[in-house]
């Protein structure tokens, strides 16, 4: 026999949180966003200022990684070639999923001010991009909202099925 | 979007022409004006023809038989001692004289003079390469050949050095569309998917400006939740863009602007 009523569906003081499965992957998720890498142009030098610590992307759990093997979230910051092209394909198949895809910048959306013969004409003709970064190039505040309006995306998702695959083909 | 035209024959045709005011040329003067590049040109005339030579720039410009290019480099390396290659590359006349211009810049440091020695090649002529003189020769002839098509004797690795090696084409002719010719707008598709993919991911849009919102597929709608391939019409309400959902997350707060305090004064 308890000593004290406790009322467990609400906040009675006691440590206890009650939620779904879905929103604690969610929130597991979307808080440790690990990003790969991938500064291609000069959009990967705001990315590294937005990694470093006035900007600090430490506190959002975005946290740069050296492998696609261990990336949940691949930043295309910069101008992609066509000579590149085929890598990022491979990088992107190397990452475990789930996976996110941010195109940062007006070249990875749609080519850019580079309308030429040997730049992909938007970082989507290669792999699936959840979402679109406008800016030449954004300033590091711009990145993090863009994270956190994917954090705001990653917690809508369902968590327990299967992650749709998102492939062009 | 603008309609999409095959580019097959493309660079059949030059489209290059002179639209703009083409400047006048520096004024050139006798080599005979400088004694030190005067010694030089007596040195290159002893053995090889010369067809021209003048100083533009402060500079001594050579014009060349191509078949000598190698002894002239030989001569202005051990006798002159112009010891380094600083650039080497061509120019495409084609549209003018059906010839390419291929040009080697050469530094003195011991003399601090640069001279330039050029002679003009036809089409499908090769030049002798410059790399057992000079290592600066290696890469630049590779891009002489990967941007102008100039292929070069005796190189020890005479590859594209800039465009990936199935690359069709050299760039930097007259005759190159500068937005690419058919093979290089599905390069980066055909190598990665496959032919059969064209239809699927579509011809590049080349139009930068391109706008249409009423596009779900690639277009989202400013302040507006629009799923993808949704229709919507005008009166769709308006969601306001948010960075987090309205109650707050787990753990973390919703920052309310509100209560929110904007600091003015700097010394508060």
């Amino acid at each position: 026999m308890a000593q004290h009523q406790v009322n467990y569906t609400q906040d009675g003081g006691l440590p206890v949180a009650l939620t779904s499965v879905d929103k604690v992957i969610n929130w597991g998720r979307s808080n440790s966003l690990w990003a790969m890498t991938y500064g291609l142009a000069c959009c990967g030098i705001e990315m590294m200022a937005s990694g470093a610590s006035r900007y600090d992307f430490d506190r959002f759990g975005t946290i740069f990684r050296a492998s696609p093997r261990q990336s949940d979230l691949m930043i295309v910051a910069g101008t992609l070639t066509k000579k590149h092209a085929e890598f990022i394909k491979r990088l992107y198949d190397q990452m475990a999923e789930p996976r996110w895809v941010i195109s940062m910048g007006s070249c990875a959306n749609t080519g850019g001010m580079f309308n030429t013969y040997a730049t992909v004409q938007g970082v989507d003709r290669i792999i699936p991009v959840d979402l679109y970064l406008p800016g030449c190039a954004p300033r590091p505040e711009t990145l993090q909202y863009a994270v956190m309006m994917l954090q705001k995306k990653i917690r809508a998702e369902k968590a327990g099925r299967a992650q749709r695959p998102k492939r062009l083909v | 979007m603008r309609k999409y035209v095959p580019k097959d024959d493309v660079q059949k045709k030059a489209y290059y022409t002179d639209r703009f005011w083409v400047a006048p040329q520096v004024a050139k003067s006798p080599v005979e004006t400088d004694a030190v590049f005067a010694a030089d040109l007596e040195a290159i005339k002893a053995k090889c023809e010369v067809l021209d030579a003048y100083i533009q720039v402060d500079q001594l410009v050579v014009l060349i038989n191509p078949n000598d290019n190698f002894t002239v480099a030989q001569i202005l390396k051990e006798e002159c001692g112009y010891n380094q290659l600083s650039e080497c590359s061509a120019i495409d006349w084609l549209a003018k004289q059906k010839q390419f211009e291929v040009f080697y810049q050469f530094l003195s440091m011991s003399k601090r003079k640069r001279m330039r020695v050029k002679c003009f090649i036809d089409k499908e002529q090769a030049v002798e390469s410059l790399n057992p003189l000079y290592r600066s020769a290696d890469w630049a002839e590779r891009e002489m050949y990967d941007m102008f098509g100039v292929k070069v004797n005796n190189h020890p690795y005479m590859k594209r050095i800039l465009m990936p090696d199935d690359w069709v084409g050299h760039p930097l002719l007259k005759t190159y569309p500068l937005q690419g010719d058919e093979a290089a707008s599905w390069y980066e598709v055909d190598r990665i998917y496959g032919k059969e993919a064209r239809d699927i991911i579509g011809p590049e849009n080349r139009e930068s400006a391109v706008v249409d919102r009423y596009d779900t597929e690639r277009f989202g709608r400013l302040g507006h939740e629009v799923a993808r391939g949704s229709e919507f019409d005008e009166n769709q309400p308006v969601t306001p863009l948010a960075y987090q959902e309205e109650g707050g997350v787990f753990i973390v707060k919703k920052f309310q602007e509100d209560g929110a305090v904007t600091i003015t004064d700097r010394k508060r």
